[in-house]
């Protein structure tokens, strides 16, 4: 009987996860597969593996480097630019010779028949899945046409230099392929055809999805070195963990932050970088806020011991001296610094009229968990012993994280938001939009947008008018940089921390490199032979 | 007998009704947008209002009812806000994966919980009784959750022996009983089993216990007859009854785990009740625990009908 224990064993032992040499399966916290028609869901997820994979945009992410910022780079579109004399009419021209996977020829009047299933009610391929995707992405598009097969143009509604930034969300599907598949983007999500990098050859909604190489890909430097590329949806954490340490994939994203010693311990990788992310308290400007007076915004980001919170979260985090991580292009060079000073902070409270006698008391709404959230309740609970610490008393208005989403849309002054006077939100600020105007513009307060806390500063606004009046990238760039350092010396938001990407690999993976960025390239990855 | 099987359809029809009515309105109550899962986070509000539309949830409630109900009659469970595939796909390969997982479950522990109690009932007050009682308690109140990860720990992270996660080395889309296969679904099997295995082997421990007891066995045994043939009697005596507590029992478990299909990531109905509830995909949660209750109607309108057909004074009462 003993025998046949063992014998049954080693059997079952002999059958194990096999792989074969070159394939990479990634454990994904999605529970689904990302929409792979084109625009994906699951966020900034979704496009890092079934966006940035399968398809291409006329504008990419530079995704070559860990030590460098990450900007965007041509993609299908080689080149771009605005009229002079009509500041809305942009040219792109578009790369030639590119070909999607099923063969079709990408041309201008393919980007019109893409931007048109985004944004043409009425046009036979509209998809209201990937419209809800991608049609907030490119808010300043008022219309567009190709003008020959490589040359497109489009218009905007008003001058806006940020567009480059937008098209970076929108990928290209090929028309040909949903012609050919009875035009049913049902049908063409199981067979899609991009321009990108990799092939999607099995689609098992909730369970797989395998990936292999487009050898004819256009940039030859990003032709996949692996031969397959397997994602895996495993949204609890510790099945993810067990998927990583049994062998049944080689890559999890967002480890458990208390596997992250033991997954080291056993041999694991565990590689993070900066990116643009950040963590953090988002103040109501509305009448009657404390966070209207400078010194109480200030005393609060003077509170809170980053280090602390850093060893808190085993050292999986940066913290903040910005809004933008350190060292991001944007960040420029701020006068206020983020520190912690409990005594400078109890100072400024004096200051603003608060003190051991008259305590600051707030209310502040947090999630219990959520996308990007890092840990929320540990975390919170830190801040609030932090800013008990100089004399301001906060009370949480604990929320579900899709709740806290509904808050964040709604506004500070709306109901749902329970009076609460900072919601703590962690945000993804890849592009101008998603960093500042979506958060800061006075006239996108609700429920024009996001602009939660009701913020208007003229002199930010006009920030934000130049941001879009300047079309030359580094004078851009210098833009953004007035305000960041605007932005962090009026202490817009209490500036906490940032994530750091976290992901573990076997120490098979070899030469991944984790851009600075919420996307990444699996093109340079190949798998080692020996290893765990 | 058909006049008692159309008076028992009469009665589902309301049971059907109200537990449509039930299914609808309880996942309205839940906090949270539906849309929320699906919309980037900074979508504006004429992009919500405009999927809000689209998916009718602008209307009334009663009248985003009876339009549910009126596809729901034709067979049409929707569509999943979240995926965009129809409900009734989505939720036919779930229930497929479930039975499997239900099945394996119910077989161990129907297998296991029958040897206990026997053991137990002949052998009461045993060392060996106290064992079997012991390992019942320890199946019935044992957390599911937590078994399962430990046997992830043990057997999948520091043994390397199973897979932890998934139903096949393919995911289950062609899923069948072979030794690639069968290694996916052995972890999950047990820990689902541990529960049936501790509520069948006390059921039969007293079974047995009670027909040990009785006045026929001490007869056979008085007119000679062997003790295999005398346990042979006792399996005969026990058996209706150990049945009926598998088949509920497969019942409940073929409703799925959600704890455990989630931890084992097995794609059952319970891994899609779990994703549904997260993402708040209202038609995907309709149209799950639609199909689960509606499947407990039928099982019941069955039985009822199956006991009728064995005992037909059932019928008269």
């Amino acid at each position: 009987m003993k025998r046949l224990g063992v014998g049954i064993i080693l059997l079952l032992s002999a059958l194990g996860p096999a792989s074969a040499q070159g394939t990479l399966r990634i454990g994904m916290t999605a529970s689904d597969i990302p929409l792979t028609t084109g625009q994906a869901d699951n966020g900034g997820e979704g496009m890092r593996f079934m966006g940035y994979t399968v398809y291409d945009g006329l504008v990419n992410w530079d995704l070559a480097s860990a030590d460098r910022p990450s900007d965007i780079v041509p993609g299908l579109a080689t080149a771009w630019g605005v009229a002079e004399e009509n500041k809305n009419q942009w040219t792109f021209k578009l790369r030639p010779g590119v070909k999607f996977h099923d063969g079709s020829d990408f041309t201008a009047d393919a980007v019109v028949w893409n931007l048109d299933k985004l944004l043409k009610n009425d046009a036979p391929q509209y998809d209201p899945r990937q419209s809800a995707q991608g049609k907030t992405r490119i808010p300043a598009v008022a219309s567009y046409r190709a003008i020959d097969p490589l040359t497109l143009e489009i218009v905007t509604k008003a001058p806006d230099a940020t567009l480059p930034y937008q098209l970076a969300w929108i990928m290209m599907s090929s028309p040909a392929q949903w012609e050919k598949l009875g035009r049913s983007w049902d049908a063409f999500a199981k067979q899609p055809a991009g321009t990108g990098p990799w092939k999607l050859t099995l689609f098992a909604p909730r369970e797989r999805a395998e990936m292999v190489p487009n050898p004819a890909y256009w940039d030859k430097d990003r032709v996949p070195k692996l031969d397959k590329l397997v994602l895996v949806p495993l949204p609890e954490a510790n099945a993810r963990v067990a998927a990583l340490r049994s062998g049944q994939v080689d890559w999890i994203e967002a480890p458990a932050p208390d596997a992250v010693a033991s997954l080291k311990s056993a041999g694991f990788t565990l590689v993070t970088n900066t990116y643009p992310h950040n963590w953090t308290w988002h103040l109501s400007r509305i009448e009657g806020s404390p966070w209207n007076d400078v010194r109480v915004r200030k005393a609060a980001n003077l509170a809170i011991d980053r280090d602390g919170l850093k060893e808190l979260l085993g050292g999986l985090a940066i913290p903040a001296k910005g809004f933008m991580p350190p060292g991001h292009q944007w960040f420029g060079e701020p006068k206020f610094d983020v520190k912690y000073d409990p005594e400078a902070a109890k100072k400024l409270l004096a200051e603003a009229g608060y003190g051991p006698k008259k305590p600051l008391r707030l209310k502040v709404g947090i999630s219990a968990s959520g996308s990007g959230q890092m840990q929320p309740l540990p975390m919170n609970e830190f801040v609030q012993q932090n800013l008990a610490e100089v004399g301001i008393q906060v009370d949480y208005e604990v929320v579900e994280w899709n709740t806290l989403i509904n808050i964040w849309r709604a506004g500070a002054k709306a109901d749902i938001s329970r009076g609460v006077s900072a919601i703590n939100y962690s945000y993804l600020v890849q592009d101008p939009f998603t960093g500042y105007l979506r958060h800061l513009q006075s006239n996108l307060a609700p429920p024009n947008g996001t602009n939660w806390g009701y913020y208007a500063d003229p002199a930010m606004d006009k920030l934000f008018d130049e941001i879009r009046n300047t079309f030359d990238r580094e004078a851009q760039i210098a833009v953004l940089r007035k305000v960041h350092e605007k932005f962090v010396d009026d202490a817009v938001f209490v500036m906490i921390t940032h994530d750091v990407n976290p992901r573990a690999m076997s120490a098979k993976v070899k030469g991944f490199v984790q851009a600075q960025n919420w996307f990444q390239d699996f093109s340079k990855i190949t798998i080692a032979t020996a290893g765990r | 007998m058909l006049l008692y099987v159309l008076k028992r359809l009469a009665y589902v029809t309301p049971v059907a009704f109200g537990v449509s009515v039930v299914c609808f309105l309880l996942v309205h109550l839940a906090p949270g947008d539906p849309l929320s899962a699906v919309l980037p986070a900074d979508a504006t509000q004429a992009t919500i209002d405009e999927m809000r539309a689209a998916y009718g949830f602008d209307k009334p409630l009663p009248v985003q009812y009876l339009i549910w109900l009126w596809h729901v009659l034709q067979g049409d469970l929707g569509v999943s806000i979240a995926t965009g595939r129809p409900v009734a796909g989505e939720v036919g390969r779930a229930v497929v994966n479930s039975l499997i997982l239900a099945s394996a479950a119910t077989l161990i522990g129907f297998t296991f919980g029958t040897l206990f109690g026997f053991v137990a009932g002949y052998h009461r007050n045993s060392l060996a009784d106290r064992a079997a009682s012991a390992l019942s308690v320890f199946g019935v109140s044992v957390p599911h959750y937590w078994l399962g990860m430990v046997m992830v720990i043990v057997f999948s992270a520091t043994l390397g022996w199973l897979p932890p996660t998934g139903a096949g080395p393919d995911g289950s889309g062609n899923w069948r009983p072979d030794l690639d296969h069968l290694r996916y679904l052995i972890l999950p099997a047990i820990t689902m089993s541990v529960i049936p295995t501790g509520i069948i082997a006390r059921t039969v421990r007293a079974l047995v216990a009670d027909i040990l007891a009785q006045e026929f066995v001490e007869a056979l045994r008085a007119k000679g007859l062997d003790e295999w043939g005398v346990f042979r009697h006792v399996v005969r005596n026990a058996a209706p009854t150990a049945l009926a507590i598998m088949g509920l029992q497969l019942g409940y478990l073929l409703g799925g785990s959600i704890l455990i299909e989630t931890v084992f990531a097995w794609p059952g109905t319970g891994f899609l009740l779990n994703a549904a509830i997260f993402q708040r995909d209202l038609p995907l949660l309709q149209g799950s625990i639609l199909v689960l209750a509606m499947f407990f109607v039928a099982l019941n309108l069955l039985v009822d009908v199956m006991q009728t057909a064995l005992d037909p004074r059932i019928e008269r009462a």
